[in-house]
């Protein structure tokens, strides 16, 4: 378990997720496609790491404490060391231009990366219930983005306030 | 003390960004932000932007940009605090709670629950999205570069690795 995920972790460059489902799902067959797609709504639900909550669960549902301990570290392991050896050298070459340069490429891609990536959240959910959630969605949007509010105090707010919604109009 | 001092502010920092990091990691960049530029001062804005970025383009979960804070703060001590304190608490929630999900899965109030998380994870990603593009979008060329790759990420399945390595030859050589 810990060198498969440590695979995982390996072939993940911008997202693990995608090789998380096919070690899981077709090279291993741990789980059939539903069982995945059941733990990762639940990891998805739970405030944390995405990837890491699942290497706990998928461990978990063999192996108990242990499982979880072999596949969190192995989903971690690698890319602490390697994210390390890459801190280390930005420290010594991080303020030539050319890498400054590189770097600043690499985050505006990441930006829209991750803009498709809340869209594809939003777009299941908009097309059901837009009045509901469209609203809590730009006020989030605005108290953290425009208004650089503590997250805590946002969460505070938003969560109750949006369940709240979700409550009242269900059914 | 100045030592141990960081690590503790590192370990409380991200202690409290784990249990809120609904969405998972790019759910609370901007918070990570927030508290590493603004109220630390670990780093400036850009050294900020850097760090993500060299996450980003690492292998493995995107979450290890802490561990890159962590080591900008205090090296391969603060590495281990503020990764282990990122991990530590949602990792144990989904441990003790993935037992309970068997049961509660299919539960009318679990499906309330859920409806009303997503808009607020929506709310955070979008935000974190904002932030990155914000402090990188120089000009119009980083502007085009961001659209662009939300429009493939979103339309296509083109592997992020290609569209990264294009967007570093266009930074190193100067031209965002």
């Amino acid at each position: 378990m810990f060198l498969s995920f440590t695979l995982v972790a390996a072939m993940g460059f911008g997202g693990v997720l995608p090789w998380a489902r096919r070690m899981i799902v077709e090279r291993r067959r741990w789980l059939t496609e539903s069982e995945f797609l059941d733990l990762l709504a639940l990891c998805q639900f739970l405030p944390g790491p995405n990837v890491c909550n699942l290497s706990i669960a998928v461990g978990a549902r063999f192996r108990g404490v242990k499982g979880s301990a072999a596949a969190f570290l192995g989903i971690t392991f690698l890319p602490f060391v390697i994210v390390i050896i890459l801190g280390a050298l930005y420290e010594s070459y991080g303020d030539r231009p050319g890498v400054t340069g590189a770097l600043l490429g690499v985050s505006a891609s990441a930006a829209g990366m991750i803009l498709a990536m809340a869209a594809r959240i939003a777009q299941p959910l908009l097309s059901r219930r837009p009045g509901e959630a469209l609203p809590v969605m730009i006020l989030v949007f605005a108290a953290v983005a425009l208004l650089n509010l503590p997250l805590l105090w946002v969460i505070a707010g938003a969560i109750p306030l949006s369940i709240g919604i979700s409550w009242w109009r269900r059914g | 003390m100045k030592g141990s001092d960081q690590l503790v502010a590192l370990a409380l920092c991200f202690l409290t960004v784990s249990l809120l990091a609904f969405g998972g990691a790019n759910a609370v960049i901007p918070e990570m932000h927030r508290q590493a530029v603004d109220v630390a001062h670990w780093m400036t804005d850009r050294q900020f932007v850097s760090l993500y970025a060299l996450a980003q383009a690492a292998p493995g979960p995107n979450v290890m940009v802490v561990t890159l804070i962590g080591w900008h703060v205090a090296g391969l001590e603060g590495a281990l605090v503020a990764t282990a304190a990122m991990m530590l608490p949602s990792v144990t929630l989904t441990f003790l709670v993935f037992r309970l999900w068997t049961y509660f899965r299919h539960r009318r109030w679990l499906e309330t629950i859920q409806n009303g998380l997503t808009p607020v994870t929506v709310g955070l990603v979008s935000s974190s999205a904002f932030l990155l593009a914000k402090t990188s979008d120089h000009g119009m060329l980083a502007f085009l570069l961001t659209a662009s790759t939300a429009a493939l990420t979103y339309w296509t399945r083109v592997n992020p690795l290609w569209v990264f390595g294009v967007a570093a030859c266009l930074g190193g050589f100067g031209l965002l």
